[in-house]
């Protein structure tokens, strides 16, 4: 039995059958790390060490919960007491979280055992994980290629069989996107069901954190994990809390999915367009009401989104100054030359780059006519999202244009890397819950990534959406990265 | 409508958001500026003269907790981030003349 392989309810099904051991399972995930890492190059900081310690240690205390021992990794820019959390950059190369996020809280109370940081866009900013300030990680399908971004670390990781399951957070499809370049299964939460308490803000009206996993099932549990009002966070919400996994139902009989026809228009991938309309007809088969109609909003919401995006982040990125943690430049005279130079020094070049662009967008003459306008488009697209979700119980959709592209193909244009945003920050915009799973590969075997979006709070219709599509295909079962080089 | 970005509104905005831009980069600055701003001109294609800004998310609104002070229990590791300290305090250049 390759333990790696397993999902994590296969992994607790053997753990309370005894037929596994917790130090069993984190040896061979610290095995599996030693040996794939650096091909994938997907973490930041690795604790294996402290991980089989952990292991030991609830194995003399006993399984106090049904997830204890199971191991989890980590994105770089949720806070963990005691460890490093640089959000991969340079700014806080060496900054120590001084507590835990409150869904860091949530998983060591379930005895969890983090495995590591992973690797990201600098500040959750990009596409690709190649901005990264320390390493550019890997495809585990095809190690030419990205990963995907901004949580690429997370979803590599899991791909790659090197954490069974991770965190990633998601501004405008930074865990949709990188979980269909690799494969996997990425869960975009309503905005506020999650806490994004000890999350370092990028876009604070957009950032949601959530689970990358290997199915739909583990994606249920560990949401079940992170779910929760926490007071903490003043824009997380008072819903009661649920099982998720009550929601894994085989059927979609009645179920009525439409299918917006501008998101499977130009700029979409040829192949990435076949695949989906193999899977409506998959659910056309299982009974779903497929209806094709009209959303236009996917470029007013991309436009929208580089607006409010960046100004969120010129905003919080403000606090960055060189003076109470975080990179300190050496050469200074006085205090503005210490900003200044602490700043310059400190972001990369992307980094900057939005934050000039939110500064253009908020400075004097041009807040009304960018800002205050991508507010109000805003209010469109949540207003054409409630009109088709009078009729609609799921929208779908690809999650990316394309399959993972080559890397450093896009590094020179960034309007061409943030039109690779262009099927997933709606659902950003507007709040709303969505899913990617796969649901096929190209000719040349790249993973092709498939969107269902939720009414708000409605993460339990999406799950039976995707477990039923997931238990009919058996993506996991026919394909698997095969580390390409 | 072509939107235009000078060299001058670089500096400025840069100097807003506390960046140095060195000379070399100022062009390829202006230019992504530029280019994304004009993509963004698509915003005005949506007629959104009737309808309120979104601010932020409004599912569930003013979530209230007591205004209540708690101890923060790891003091030693906040100040141990800090790049310059001198006797548990931030140290910053002399500001005031």
């Amino acid at each position: 039995m390759d333990i790696t392989k397993l999902t994590v309810h296969e992994l607790q099904e053997k753990l309370e059958k005894k037929e596994l051991t917790v130090t069993q399972i984190v040896q061979a995930y610290a095995n599996r790390i030693e040996e794939k890492e650096e091909k994938v190059q997907a973490f930041l900081s690795i604790n294996t060490e402290e991980a089989l310690e952990e292991a030991k240690k609830i194995e003399e205390e006993g399984r106090s919960t049904s997830l204890a021992g199971i191991p989890i990794g980590i994105k770089d820019n949720i806070c963990t007491k005691g460890e490093k959390t640089t959000c991969a950059s340079k700014m806080l190369e060496n900054f120590i979280s001084p507590y835990d996020a409150t869904v860091i809280e949530n998983l060591k109370k379930e005895k969890l055992i983090s495995l590591g940081k992973l690797n990201m866009d600098e500040f959750a900013m990009g596409g690709s994980t190649e901005n990264s300030a320390f390493q550019i990680t890997k495809n585990p399908w095809n190690l030419h290629t990205v990963p995907g971004g901004s949580s690429g670390g997370s979803a590599a990781a899991v791909a790659a069989d090197m954490v069974p399951w991770a965190l990633g957070s998601d501004t405008g499809g930074s865990i949709r996107e990188p979980a269909a370049f690799c494969g996997v299964v990425g869960l975009k939460p309503t905005y506020g069901l999650v806490s994004r308490y000890g999350l370092v803000a990028f876009a604070s009206s957009l950032d949601q954190i959530g689970p990358i996993t290997k199915d739909v099932t583990d994606s249920a549990i560990l949401l079940n994990l992170l779910a929760g009002h926490d007071e903490k966070d003043s824009t997380s919400a008072e819903v009661e809390k649920k099982d998720y996994t009550k929601a894994l139902k085989q059927d979609v009989k009645g179920m009525k999915i439409g299918v917006p026809k501008e998101f499977f228009g130009e700029g979409i991938n040829t192949e990435v367009k076949e695949k989906l309309e193999e899977a409506i007809e998959i659910y056309k088969n299982l009974g779903a009401e497929i209806e094709e109609f009209s959303l236009d909003i996917a470029k007013y919401s991309l436009a929208a989104y580089y607006i409010i995006a960046c100004a969120e982040a010129s905003s919080n990125l403000g606090r960055f100054d060189g003076i109470r943690y975080g990179y300190r430049t050496k050469n200074y005279t006085d205090l503005e030359e210490l900003f200044k130079n602490s700043r310059s020094e400190g972001f990369g070049p992307e980094v900057k780059r939005r934050i000039i662009l939110g500064t253009y967008v908020l400075s004097s003459g041009y807040y009304d006519a960018y800002y205050k306008k991508a507010q109000k488009v805003r209010t469109y697209v949540k207003n054409e999202f409630n009109k088709a979700f009078e009729k609609y119980d799921v929208i779908l959709t690809p999650t990316s244009p394309t399959v993972a592209f080559a890397i450093n193909s896009k590094c020179n244009n960034p309007l061409e890397m943030y039109l690779a945003d262009i099927c997933t920050v709606s659902i950003n915009i507007a709040g709303l819950p969505a899913i990617s799973i796969p649901c096929g590969v190209d000719s040349n075997q790249m993973p092709v990534g498939m969107q269902l979006i939720g009414k708000p709070f409605a993460e339990e219709t999406i799950l039976q959406t995707a477990y039923t599509f997931e238990q009919t295909i058996k993506f996991r079962e026919t394909y698997s990265p095969k580390f390409k080089e | 409508m072509d939107v235009k970005v000078s060299k001058e509104e670089i500096l400025h905005i840069a100097n807003l958001a506390s960046l140095n831009i060195k000379e070399e980069e100022i062009e390829q600055y202006r230019e992504n500026l530029q280019e994304i701003l004009q993509f963004a001109e698509v915003v005005n294609q949506v007629d959104v003269e009737t309808l309120q800004e979104t601010i932020g998310e409004e599912n569930k609104c003013n979530v209230m907790r007591k205004d209540e002070i708690h101890e923060f229990e790891n003091k030693e590791q906040i100040m141990a981030n800090a790049p310059e300290k001198e006797q548990n305090m931030f140290k910053v250049p002399k500001v005031v003349g």
